[in-house]
């Protein structure tokens, strides 16, 4: 047998159930792996004494019925883990250690998975590269000094460079999407909705929403149909009928209509990636798809929106990291001087950036101008969405306008790393499920992604679409362990 | 300073002013979970052990809204006689206290739960309408306490997260009493329908008072100050008064007023600036994305009509119209909904002999003066409304004369004894048998022949001397009325 971080997690389940190899050696080996891969800084923290534990203990007595039967894996740094440090890449939670656990994870808990460890990403998840955590950034498997893209950079680099079979990111204006595409591997951003945001240390509260990220689209499909549940617990989960998303996936797509909108052709855009999405747009007819130009007007409107709407409920979310009940605190002479110093201190500066947004677009005087405004773009998206949709059934489009850049590159211009979400945050906005797919190379070879669109709860779709494509695709990638000695 | 009893006005030279008060008040929902929580709301409990991980605001704790609070509060806009609202919207108000864990508090801005409503004050010259801008639901903050430690503030997070119904009035009260009665029906309202327990002692209701000045007779609007937080009617009514003079003075100095948040000093009884209108905080209010629009259905609010108890209003016309009391007397039997049903029982109780005139003075007079004394609420009476009823009973059919009643009425308050018993026990029953008086009268006569005389010839204030001889001789239990009967046939 090949060696087992390599797996797929479908091959990896098989194995351990058909008893070729167990959940102890499973978890060894990604271990191994983890230890000799420090330097990708993919891990703010490693839990691999508890998990080689679990997998011993899961191997007494095994239960071949769950779905992840003894898989070990690592999830972002974002979601809550009871008794596990949570510190969502930021100094202020650099202490945290919940009590409770996130209603994703344990979703995958309750199917025999066990936890290797925390990935890193950007502090909250604000970000594109993973450069803004406080632990360091994220190297990219696929290049040295290469951005993984963010904000979950290590979920994606951890499982493109096989330290985890597969992964759970989030994301609030492509934070799952954008590094998938970045690293070859396969990233979905469920309906909003979908998966419970209970214990997942919120960013945006309208627009994150969890989701899975694996080496290819029946993993993606399996670990969906296992996260997504409705969930009491958050006012915004929705009760719709959820499909087993991996035992129905088809690769019949035949008839079905794609949606080619023209506003996603953007000034200066590489021509790779327009060829990219040529590319793509045979594949789909190649499986017997219907290729039908739409258009989303607003499509120009969606990123200043975005960074209204994103900064505004931030701003608002991040006020609880205030030094008094938990996370850091810096001394202070009084109350309001020790608010001062622990935000500035615990904060680094892509947060305070955003915070510093949200709080002026939601003062008296700015309000109707910037929050009103953005909310109505808001809808007008949504609406183009609505309108495409009595004509297609799905929408192809690139998931970035380019392809991963290298550390460094775009830190001091945060405008230009915000333009990397343009053909994202128009999802999140509307909160329609996608999946990036890995569907090419640049000139340099390093991964670019397809992005397929569905209509809300239609993930089912998507995910036939993608798995159908990917098959056409054939994509491999390339990673040379390159930092492994 | 005032003219009459109906109205406060503030003579400064040849300035008449007159108050213009509106009231935000803080009732907490009577419910045994917070508003987004399911933490206990249990008043009293040691510091921080009713906070759960959402109240404590912890990284990813998400509120989910109690029903019941939403129940309570729509029942509370239904007896306020207001519009409900079928879409409500939860808000975030964003500031930073060290009470407050989320660094906002969940409120409704825009959107609340109960639109414009009415309350009518039974003032003493007759019924004063007050209406209501809207009622909304918010969470409180915790309790910061400042003198338990000499270096540091402590926090209590207890309350955090309590559902608070916030009740604005219309600017349309006059006076200090105008005042007094509006919160004292709105407690009585709350209490009648169980959706807040109106105590003030605990916090569970609180008020801001708004307070402007203007000559009388003007229709305009002064600046406002808003007094804070203020715990009880008697301070509302004190910061009132210190807070128009004050206005009127800054007026009457050709000074003008700031538009400002200020406190009432309980101990100096006078206002302090607490806030400017410059320094007043930018709340940055928006919709919370953690909760969706509240909606509900004809079907729930009209669900919720069925559970509403007749409220004072209504009881007062019955009373009015049923047992024939007195304006005056309903009010007060029905302020508080226990001395409503109290009465109720006690009328129920009396059964033929039902005099309601007896009762009511019984219950307004003994009673309260009892209760009063001994400062309980008379649900925690010594006297059960049955054993009351006994008692009047017991007049009413002449056992016992009214005197003797009131001696039987303290010996009750032991253990809430039945009257009959002690009539029999210490032999109190009343003497009605008229043979037995006269022979009784006939030998005071005899032994007062000369008064008797006096009496006849026109000294007729000596009446009151016989019939105290009578009653002494009877130890009190010869029944009056035939008392007088006699005396005035044989004098």
């Amino acid at each position: 047998m090949s060696d087992i971080t390599s797996l797929t997690l479908t091959d990896l389940v098989k194995n351990i159930k058909d008893k070729k190899i167990s959940s102890e050696e499973t978890t060894k080996a990604f271990i191994n792996r983890g230890e000799k891969s420090r330097e990708l800084n993919a891990y703010i923290t490693e839990d691999f004494t508890n998990a080689l534990e679990k997998a011993k203990i899961f191997d007494q007595k095994p239960n071949f019925d769950l779905k992840l039967p003894g898989v070990p894996m690592a999830v972002k740094d974002l979601f809550c883990t009871n008794g596990v440090k949570t510190t969502a890449g930021s100094k202020i939670l650099n202490n945290f250690i919940p009590p409770y656990e996130s209603t994703v994870t344990q979703n995958i808990w309750n199917e025999g998975a066990i936890l290797l460890g925390k990935l890193n990403c950007d502090e909250f998840a604000m970000g594109s590269s993973n450069e803004t955590s406080f632990f360091g950034n994220v190297q990219s498997p696929i290049d040295k000094d290469l951005v993984p893209g963010g904000s979950s950079g290590g979920s994606a680099s951890a499982l493109a460079a096989n330290l985890t079979p597969i992964t759970i990111g989030t994301d609030t204006g492509g934070s799952i999407r954008q590094p998938a595409s970045f690293t070859g591997t396969v990233g979905l951003k469920p309906t909003y909705g979908s998966c419970s945001r209970y214990g997942i240390v919120a960013f945006a509260s309208s627009l994150d929403q969890a989701g899975p990220m694996s080496k290819n689209v029946k993993d993606c499909a399996l670990l969906q149909e296992i996260i997504s549940t409705y969930d009491e617990k958050d006012s915004t989960s929705i009760d719709f009928k959820r499909n087993a998303y991996s035992k129905e996936l088809t690769n019949n797509i035949k008839g079905k209509k794609i949606g080619i909108p023209k506003e996603y052709t953007v000034d200066g855009m590489p021509k790779e990636i327009e060829d990219l999405w040529t590319k793509g747009i045979e594949y789909a007819k190649d499986c017997g798809a219907e290729i039908v130009e739409i258009s989303l007007p607003h499509t120009n409107y969606a990123l200043p929106a975005y960074y209204i709407v994103a900064p505004a409920e931030a701003s608002s979310n991040l006020a609880r990291y205030d030094g008094v009940k938990y996370g850091f605190r810096s001394k202070g002479e009084n109350l309001i001087d020790m608010y001062e110093k622990t935000r500035s201190e615990g904060f680094g500066e892509e947060v305070q950036r955003r915070i510093m947004i949200g709080t002026y677009v939601l003062s008296s005087g700015y309000y109707d101008a910037y929050y009103i405004k953005a909310q109505k773009v808001r809808k007008l998206i949504k609406n183009d969405f609505d309108e495409a949709y009595k004509k297609v059934d799905a929408i192809l489009t690139p998931s970035t306008p380019s392809a991963a850049f290298k550390i460094g590159e775009k830190t001091n211009d945060p405008v230009s790393m915000y333009l990397n979400d343009i053909f994202t945050v128009p999802v999140n906005l509307a909160g329609l499920p996608a999946i990036s797919i890995p569907a090419g190379v640049d000139a340099k070879g390093y991964p670019l992604g397809l992005q397929i669109i569905g209509k809300a709860f239609d993930e089912q779709n998507i995910l036939n679409i993608a798995y159908a494509m990917e098959e056409k695709i054939e994509f491999k990638n390339k990673i040379t362990d390159w930092w492994i000695k | 300073m005032t003219k009459d009893s109906s109205e406060y006005l503030i003579e400064r030279y040849n300035n008449v002013y007159e108050v213009v008060i509106g009231l935000e008040v803080h009732a907490q929902v009577t419910s045994n979970s917070k508003l987004f929580s399911s933490s206990s709301t249990t008043f009293g409990a040691e510091p921080n052990t009713q906070v759960s991980l959402v109240d404590a605001a912890f990284p990813g704790m998400l509120p989910v809204i109690n029903e019941y609070c939403v129940k309570q509060a729509i029942k509370t806009g239904i007896g306020l006689k207001a519009q409900i609202n079928k879409r409500s919207v939860f808000d975030r108000k964003n500031y930073f206290y060290a009470d407050l864990p989320q660094g906002y508090q969940i409120s409704q801005f825009k959107f609340p739960i109960v639109g414009e409503g009415t309350v009518i004050l039974d003032m003493e010259n007759g019924p004063k309408e007050v209406g209501i801008e809207r009622l909304h639901l918010e969470q409180d903050a915790g309790k910061s306490i400042h003198d338990m430690d000499p270096q540091n503030t402590l926090v209590d997070l207890n309350r955090s997260g309590v559902a608070l119904m916030e009740i604005v009035s219309k600017p349309d009260m006059r006076t200090p009493d105008e005042v007094s009665a509006y919160v004292k029906k709105l407690r009585s309202i709350m209490r009648y329908l169980g959706t807040c327990d109106g105590n003030m002692q605990e916090g569970s209701l609180r008020a801001d008072v708004n307070i402007s000045v203007r000559i009388k007779g003007s229709d305009a609007l002064g600046t406002r100050c808003e007094i804070k937080n203020v715990n009880s009617i008697k301070f509302m009514q004190m910061a009132i008064d210190y807070e128009a003079n004050r206005q009127v003075d800054l007026i009457e100095e050709g000074k003008t007023i700031d538009q400002e948040t200020r406190l009432f000093d309980t101990k100096k009884n006078e206002t302090r600036s607490m806030r400017s209108k410059e320094d007043a905080h930018d709340y940055r209010y928006f919709p919370d994305p953690d909760l969706l629009p509240l909606e509900v259905t004809d079907e729930f609010i009209e669900k919720l009509k069925l559970d509403i108890p007749e409220l004072p209003d209504e009881k007062k016309k019955r009373f009015i119209d049923k047992f024939k009391v007195s304006p005056y007397e309903a009010t007060i039997l029905v302020s508080d909904i226990d001395t409503a049903k109290y009465f109720e029982e006690v009328v129920a109780k009396m059964g033929k002999n039902l005099d309601i005139k007896l009762a009511v003075n019984w219950i307004t007079g003994e009673l309260f003066a009892v209760l009063n004394n001994k400062n309980l609420e008379i649900s925690e009476s010594p006297i059960s409304a049955k054993n009351l009823a006994k008692l009047i009973n017991l007049i009413k059919n002449g056992t016992i004369s009214g005197k003797i009643a009131k001696t039987i009425f303290e010996l009750m308050m032991d253990g809430d004894k039945d009257p009959q018993i002690i009539v029999e026990e210490k032999g109190l029953k009343q003497e009605s048998d008229p043979k037995a008086l006269e022979t009784l009268i006939d030998k005071i006569i005899n032994d007062n022949r000369e008064k008797a005389i006096e009496y006849k010839q026109g000294k007729e204030k000596l009446f009151g001397f016989f019939v105290g001889q009578a009653m002494k001789a009877s130890s009190g239990k010869a029944n009056p009325q035939l008392i007088n009967e006699i005396l005035k046939k044989k004098l």
